[in-house]
């Protein structure tokens, strides 16, 4: 028998990376808050980040929060909410300022103010000309918010449950609303089931980009918390747009963060040419991702790689002073000498496009709330970060934007699941609250097929990246979603080697691949909905914008479990984008 | 721009591991056991790991996290060196012979290569990791560059344990600060907004702080972030002495 363990909090938080700790941070001193994580806090992917986080400060040069919302919306190919994006970029500027109060070591300009940089896509005055407003701390942004955040986080006491996997939630009804009790968490360390009630739940699970092969992602972001939602019957947003990074190492997926182009680093196809300046000669290099790295892709597809298979291209830092790399990029260009064995100094470096970031996720509003529908919130639920989508980054986020996201709406989550917990009652526990998780538990450690959770793993990662990647067609979509039906197939198959209790990784993996399989067939199945090309979703059938029939959010549902055809058990439904100020233009850069 | 070096074909060839296997559920002893893997040059030893975890052996238990050297999660004992995984190549490592791994010393192994890291993570809390700054101040505080750059070197540390546990002091008394903690220690000693600069001093005085230290430089050898832990520690001597920052 498993032992089952049973807390109550007021609020409960899924998640320890930049989006979970700044809630927390909000709660914590509040309201009775625990954090559970799959991960050592520190350990979170926002560590990751490199380029920088924006804010309109104003410290270098003019700058404003309407122009800062304007490049957001447009970066977004118009299917941003653009009452979501005018928060972003009004309470950016404060964002900055909590993380600099709470200690984090941002560069600094020689009057000692916060510094800030070029980044892709962020300019002066509705697209004059690039603007510096990405704040940073070297090219270890992400990793200075991730220990600032711990550091505040031990400050105040939180209390952490670190290395738990939450692997469910509890729902149940509340004066005839469906509100979540509960998440049922897995403690790798014992095996053990723990029941964590509280009166809001916050999810900050981070994305899933390891659904693709060639990803920026660490290997445990497999989207479980999105996974979760999706499995309870409510909606998630946007899944098709998922941004492909134009530099990452080639053949590794590492990331090369933006800040080597806002820094003056070049694009160069085989030839040396800047091949950028055909495809936006305003701010060529500096365009955002979604051009980039589908100029890239092109540059490959039309012979022009570099390379013996001519299959990448090359970002060239020779030009820069080594002094000024050392100072600015010094983490990606030893990335750089570590793993591909290049000088950045003498020598450009080999790239190609790694899948990166999830604009699409769990709907939410301004508030945080999680949405059932498309206005119906589901009371007491929250989400933030990577997971959620509010939609402040619509068909494609522009960089520094997310680390920005993080913190704004992770405090407003944190805030307002505390303005619910202050008059919520803690929602009762259904009975067997822990059943579902060791069904799905024994389920695996039962399983004695002999299929491997490697090898579908696998097969499901090559067939996103040679079928939903930069370019999608009707028909590469649906080879996808035929491969991902086969892969369910054979998951029923498979079996695992590790029977233990104690840090069973190899059970996770297999838990984690189940997860994977859903997120990969709503992706592949919303991208073939959406017949059109916007921002990161760019389909060779459907070549242009199609603003009259698709300028809508997609929400998916899940109706049923999935029967092995093709999409059976998904149904597409469109919201209506929030349009304040800009309606939508060309996008020209 | 200079010439394009061409990545020629990356040669592959078959690894030995011998990697130190634990699990209480099976056995009290710890035992070695050894793997052949193909793999390529420019392979990471962790994707050594990978492989066997996924082609031979689902048991092989490990951390890891980023695969890129940031998230501090796979520090273990390579070759008797303390390295992250994910950032050790296999081609610069001795291939003729066995590479072994080992989980790294000093703390309780769990299974495999886990160990418990909660008294490292306690040192740490021990030192108060946090700014203490209790002006109010309506913008951002003022740091000058030449300020800022008085603690950069710190600030990268990513708490993989991997300088604690290659230290012999750690090694043999367990209540020692450790490498870790001190450096986290200076990386707000040396903020020149931080407050507690005296309070944290007074912390690392201690007969298990800082003059435990025998300066074998293990620590700065380990660290894969290229801190200078070993003159950290030393900074931090000398403030004892002084009596300030
Ligand atoms: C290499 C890289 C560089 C980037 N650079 C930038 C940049 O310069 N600027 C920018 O704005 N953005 C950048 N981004 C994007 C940005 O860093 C991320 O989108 C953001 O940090 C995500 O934060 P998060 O808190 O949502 O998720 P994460 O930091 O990924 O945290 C997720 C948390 O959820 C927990 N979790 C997940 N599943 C479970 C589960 N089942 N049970 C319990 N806990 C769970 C994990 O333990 C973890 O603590 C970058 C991303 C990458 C990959
Ligand atoms: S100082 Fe270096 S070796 Fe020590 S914990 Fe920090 S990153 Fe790891
Ligand atoms: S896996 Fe993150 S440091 Fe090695």
């Amino acid at each position: 028998m498993t032992k089952v363990h049973h807390h109550e909090f007021d609020v409960v938080i899924v998640g320890a990376g930049g989006a979970g700790m700044r809630a927390a941070i909000e709660a914590g001193p509040h309201a009775r808050t625990a954090v559970i994580t799959k991960l050592f806090p520190t350990r979170s992917h926002t560590g990751a980040a490199q380029g920088g986080m924006a804010a309109a400060l104003a410290n270098v040069e003019e700058d404003s929060w309407e122009w800062h919302t304007f490049d957001t919306v447009k970066g977004g190919d118009y299917l941003v909410d653009q009452d979501a994006a005018e928060i972003l970029a009004k309470e950016s500027v404060q964002a900055v300022i909590d993380l600099e109060n709470m200690g984090l070591p941002f560069n600094r300009t020689p009057d000692g103010k916060i510094d800030q940089r070029r980044f892709g896509g962020h300019t002066r005055d509705h697209g004059k000309a690039p603007v510096r407003r990405s704040c940073y701390a070297a090219d270890r942004t992400g990793h200075m918010i991730l220990q600032t955040l711990y550091q505040t986080c031990v400050k105040l006491g939180i209390e952490f449950f670190n290395e738990f996997y939450v692997l469910d939630m509890i729902m149940t009804e509340v004066d005839g609303q469906e509100v979540p009790a509960a998440v049922v968490a897995y403690d790798l360390a014992t095996g053990e089931i723990h029941i964590v009630r509280g009166k809001s739940i916050v999810y900050a699970t981070g994305g899933f980009g390891k659904i693709f092969k060639t990803t920026s992602n660490a290997h445990t972001l497999t989207g479980d918390g999105i996974g979760i939602i999706w499995r309870k019957g409510l909606p998630l947003e946007d899944m098709e747009f998922y941004q492909f990074h134009p530099t990452g190492l080639a053949g590794l997926g590492i990331l090369l963060s933006e800040a080597a182009r806002g820094e003056g680093g070049i694009l160069r196809n085989a030839s040396g040419e800047r091949f950028m300046e055909r495809y936006a000669p305003t701010i060529k290099d500096l365009a955002p991702r979604d051009m980039v790295a589908r100029a890239m892709a092109n540059e490959v597809r039309e012979g022009r790689g570099a390379g013996p298979n001519k299959d990448y291209v090359l970002l060239d830092l020779t030009h820069l002073e080594p002094a000024v790399i050392d100072a600015k990029l010094p983490d990606i260009t030893e990335f750089a000498r570590t793993y591909l064995g290049v000088e950045p100094y003498t020598e450009p470096v080999p790239v190609f496009p790694t899948a990166h970031y999830a604009m699409g996720g769990i709907p939410t509003n301004i508030k945080a709330e999680v949405l059932r529908d498309n206005d119906t919130v589901v009371p007491g639920l929250y989400a933030a970060g990577e997971c959620a989508c509010v939609s402040v980054h619509g068909a494609n986020r522009l960089g520094t934007n997310s680390l920005l996201d993080i913190n704004v709406f992770g405090k407003r989550a944190g805030m307002y699941a505390v303005e619910y917990a202050k008059t919520a009652k803690l929602p009762p526990l259904p009975d067997n609250a822990e059943a579902g998780v060791i069904a799905l538990l024994d389920k695996v450690r039962n399983s004695k097929g002999d299929e491997k959770v490697a090898v579908l793993r696998k097969e499901l990662q090559d067939t996103m990246d040679a079928n939903a990647q930069v370019y999608r067609t009707e028909e590469s979509l649906n080879e996808a979603l035929n491969k991902i039906s086969e892969l369910r197939a054979r998951y029923e198959k498979i079996s695992i080697q590790d029977h233990g209790q104690r840090f069973n990784t190899d059970l996770l993996e297999a838990v984690e691949l189940g997860f994977l399989l859903d997120l990969a067939e709503v992706l592949a199945y919303a991208s073939r909905e959406r017949r059109e090309s916007r921002g990161g979703h760019f389909r060779e059938d459907y070549l242009e914008r199609n603003d009259d029939k698709f300028m809508v959010h997609s929400m998916l549902y899940r109706e049923g479990e999935p029967t092995g055809e093709i999409g059976a058990g998904i149904r597409v439904d469109w919201k209506p984008v929030v349009i304040t100020n800009y309606q939508p233009m060309e996008r020209k850069y | 721009m200079s010439d394009v070096k061409e990545i020629a074909e990356i040669p592959s060839f078959t690894v030995k591991l011998s990697i130190r296997r634990f699990d209480p559920e099976k056995s009290e002893e710890a035992s070695w056991q050894e793997y052949e893997v193909e793999m390529h040059a420019t392979d990471r030893v962790l994707d050594a790991l990978h492989k066997i975890k996924w082609e031979q052996d689902g048991s092989l238990t490990f951390r890891r996290s980023c695969a890129h050297g940031v998230c501090g999660s796979d520090a273990v004992r390579i070759n008797g060196r303390n390295r992250l995984a994910c950032k050790t190549l296999i081609k610069d490592l001795d291939i003729n012979s066995t590479i072994t791994v080992e989980p790294i010393k000093g703390l309780p192994v769990e299974k495999d290569l886990i160990v418990d890291m909660n008294p490292f993570y306690q040192a740490y809390k021990d030192i108060n990791p946090f700014l203490v700054a209790n002006d109010k101040p309506e913008k951002e505080r003022l740091q000058s560059p030449e300020d800022r750059a008085r603690y950069d070197d710190t600030t990268k540390c990513i708490l993989c344990a991997a300088c604690t546990t290659s230290c012999p002091v750690f090694w043999t008394d367990g209540q020692y600060f450790g490498p870790a903690a001190i450096v986290n220690a200076h990386r707000f000693i040396f903020d020149s907004r931080d407050e507690e600069a005296d309070v944290r001093l007074d912390i690392l005085n201690d007969k298990e702080g800082v003059w435990r230290c025998r300066t074998t430089f293990n620590c700065t050898e380990a660290c894969p972030r290229g801190i200078e832990v070993t003159k950290a520690i030393a900074e931090v001597k000398q403030a004892i002495l002084r009596g300030r920052p």
